[in-house]
């Protein structure tokens, strides 16, 4: 049979970085912001964040929260993506973020109550640009492409600092068009978005071999002609890294950036969830092996960054900050239930009048 | 800033608007496909990347998800997206981002963010285009909470409407009668006078019967009112402009002079907005209806190849006879 001779055309690669092996030892010298302040504050934060995480899951068992999805096992990547983005850049987060919400300024109030189903917990005090976690899957990195165009058509009219606009998602999400789309828009347009994704190897019942038949989720913004890069998700100095330099050529208007960092849901997927069906036991204790609180103790011990007697005083300050948010939560007064008409639109337009004043009526008589 | 009144069509009024706004508001974009240095197909756009620059008046890629989920991120930050889609039939895949986010992001977030968005679309039948190019689902988008639906059916209302909707706080799917983009020439002046959303247009006044019609249909509406007064029978003709929220008031008002009504919309009818208008018409005003309410609609076919469409859309002479139907309705036996 006849084969053609073939000439290279184009040839990609796509590269790794870690700091932390998954014993806690440094492969490489850390980078200058990874000093010892930010070290602890990054371990506090993802302590915190698992901290929350794990309350909010009792508080679901004992049905004072609906359904929660957990980050155990990926507060690396969302603390370190909080803490890499300025204030003023806009985050445009999934579900799964407890870790980077806590670093964005949300309090730990405002997401009890917004899992708690009251929506003023998506009124957040402390970022108010941010966009609401994203519950259908993979559609805020459009909307991050075009918070992204919004931040550099402000900076272009405003000479303003270039601000840039980050999402989050898992690595099932970027099965979905919305991916693609907002990575070839990003890349068309040069738009200062950095799209972080948490490969937790599942995407509910779906294991990352049974979503995408790619060998990395890296390599698909080569398709988009965009930089992209691996990270041990697991290893917060990576993840802060890869952001941070994402971050810095996206402000220096250099264009997009796709980081894949890759994790392990220790977790259900939600509380409605049991992994157990679908999931060996075995591959999740393999993985709490190389899990990233841990990993950043191991070498913070090892540094002589921290000790028992650091750890009890933290572990009781966690507690009491944990425990105040609770009550604060707790003793919140509950929104008036005219609050579904108060938001719909910026004026309630005449021909929802009489619903309003319906149901206005129908809780009057509930109270008499 | 131009006022003169010149005498242009309801697509040159669309564009009128469009640059009028840009020229007036610089957090307004426009975007699309082959918006830019084409116009847009329709030529909706015509001139206006050239005016503005190509940082306002973008080309998209062809994704019309990713048009309708920008959008919502743009408009998060302060931007006034207007979007097109190149047609009605086109939308559905940026459905996800109206109705997911464009429509409650407001509610989601209890007034933080909102989305003063227009995503506009040339919508409706009857130019002969190929399949998916002429369709009319106004109730499917009718039926979000949260959205605005705005329909114009003249060059005036084209002009003031569309910018009511840029200046909208919250979101608006502007849809555009296409078979009309070119049917008559009105004066507009260029004033930047937008006019009011959420409220009927009584086009023509009449006490005998009410008929109720929006877009392209005003057109064989309006000659089915002439064509009764020439019978002596004077028909009151209400536009809804906005279809959701709807001005149930305006209809109400002409019921109880006419106490008959016809409605007429070229979309299907099982589910369609004449349905709902039936409803609240009898839910709000049953003592005042003489005859039930009638609908002269699509079939619930799928919009047929142009071969055919003369046959789907409801004409004049259908007009009339759901008209007659509603006027020669006699209640029998008393109650
Ligand atoms: C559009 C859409 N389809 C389906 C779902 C239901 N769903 C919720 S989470 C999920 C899996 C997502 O997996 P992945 O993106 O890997 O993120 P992970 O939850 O693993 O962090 C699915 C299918 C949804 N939320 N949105």
């Amino acid at each position: 049979m006849h084969k053609p001779r073939l000439q290279l055309q184009a040839s990609f690669d796509i590269a790794w970085l870690q700091y932390l092996d998954k014993q806690g030892s440094a492969t490489q010298s850390l980078p200058e912001f990874a000093s010892p302040d930010w070290l602890t504050h990054s371990f506090r934060q993802m302590q915190l964040a698992r901290l929350v995480d794990d309350r909010a899951v009792k508080l679901q068992r004992t049905g004072r929260l609906g359904t929660y999805p957990s980050t155990l096992g990926q507060e690396a990547i969302g603390v370190a993506t909080g803490n890499a983005l300025m204030a003023e850049d806009v985050y445009c987060p999934y579900y799964r973020e407890t870790g980077a919400l806590l670093e964005r300024g949300v309090s730990i109030e405002e997401i009890l109550a917004n899992w708690g189903g009251d929506e003023r917990g998506q009124n957040y005090r402390h970022a108010p640009q941010d966009l609401p976690i994203c519950i259908p899957i993979a559609t805020q990195m459009l909307h991050a492409a075009g918070v992204a165009f919004a931040l550099k058509y402000r900076h272009q009219q405003h000479g303003t600092p270039l601000q840039v606009a980050v999402a989050s998602s898992g690595e099932g999400a970027t099965s979905k068009g919305d991916f693609y789309e907002a990575m070839n828009l990003a890349g068309v347009w040069k738009l200062p978005v950095v799209f972080v994704v948490n490969n937790n190897q599942w995407a509910i019942s779906v294991p990352r071999s049974a979503q995408t038949s790619t060998h990395t989720i890296a390599q698909k913004a080569i398709a988009a002609g965009i930089p992209a890069l691996q990270v041990d998700g697991n290893d917060v100095v990576a993840v802060a890294w890869a952001v941070r330099d994402a971050l810095r050529r996206a402000r220096s208007d250099e264009g997009p950036a796709l980081i894949e960092a890759i994790s392990y849901r220790l977790c259900d997927h939600t509380t409605a969830d049991d992994a157990s069906r679908y999931r060996s036991g075995e591959e999740l204790q393999q993985a709490w092996q190389w899990e990233p609180v841990a990993r950043l103790e191991t070498y913070l011990r090892g540094e002589g960054l921290w000790s028992d007697a650091k750890q009890q005083d933290l572990a009781r300050e966690l507690a009491q900050t944990m425990e105040a948010a609770l009550n604060s939560w707790e003793s919140r007064a509950p929104e008036p239930a005219t609050a579904i008409f108060d938001h719909l639109y910026a004026q309630l337009p005449e021909g929802l009048y009489e619903q309003y004043d319906q149901l206005r009526e129908e809780l009057q008589g509930a109270r008499e | 800033m131009g006022e003169s009144a010149n005498s242009i069509t309801l697509v040159e009024a669309v564009t009128q608007a469009l640059a009028y706004e840009l020229a007036n508001d610089p957090q307004v974009v426009v975007f699309g496909q082959d918006i830019g240095a084409n116009g847009g197909v329709f030529r909706a756009t015509d001139g206006l990347q050239k005016r503005f620059g190509a940082e306002r008046v973008l080309d998209t890629p062809l994704a019309e998800n990713m048009i309708a989920g920008i959008a919502v991120g743009m408009a998060t930050q302060g931007l006034r997206p207007v979007a097109e889609f190149q047609f009605m039939g086109f939308i559905y895949p940026g459905l996800d981002h109206i109705l997911s986010h464009a429509a409650r992001m407001r509610n989601r977030t209890r007034g933080r963010l909102s989305c003063p968005i227009v995503y506009r679309a040339p919508y409706g039948g009857g130019i002969h285009a190929p399949e998916h190019h002429s369709e009319s689902t106004e109730a499917i988008f009718a039926h979000i909470p949260g959205l605005r639906v705005v329909v114009p059916s003249s060059p005036a209302r084209a002009y003031g409407l569309l910018l009511a909707a840029i200046r909208d706080p919250d979101p608006v799917l502007f849809l555009e009668p296409k078979r009309i983009y070119r049917a008559v020439r009105q004066p507009v002046a260029d004033d930047g006078e937008a006019l009011p959303l959420d409220r009927a247009f009584v086009l023509r006044e009449g006490g005998d019967l009410t008929l109720i019609a929006w877009g392209a249909s005003v057109k064989e509406t309006l000659a089915a009112a002439e064509q009764l007064s020439t019978e002596g029978i004077e028909a009151e003709v209400i536009d809804p402009a906005t279809l959701k929220p709807l001005d149930i008031h305006s209809i109400i008002d002409s019921l109880e002079k006419t106490r008959r009504c016809v409605v007429v919309h070229e979309a299907a009818r099982f589910g369609g907005l004449g349905a709902e208008i039936a409803a609240q018409i009898q839910e709000y005003a049953f003592d005042l209806l003489d005859a039930p309410v009638q609908r002269v609609t699509g079939y619930d076919t799928v919009m047929p190849y142009y071969q055919l469409e003369q046959v789907y859309l409801p004409g004049v002479e259908r007009i009339l006879a759901g008209a007659r139907a509603a006027l020669g309705y006699v209640r029998e036996g008393g109650r």
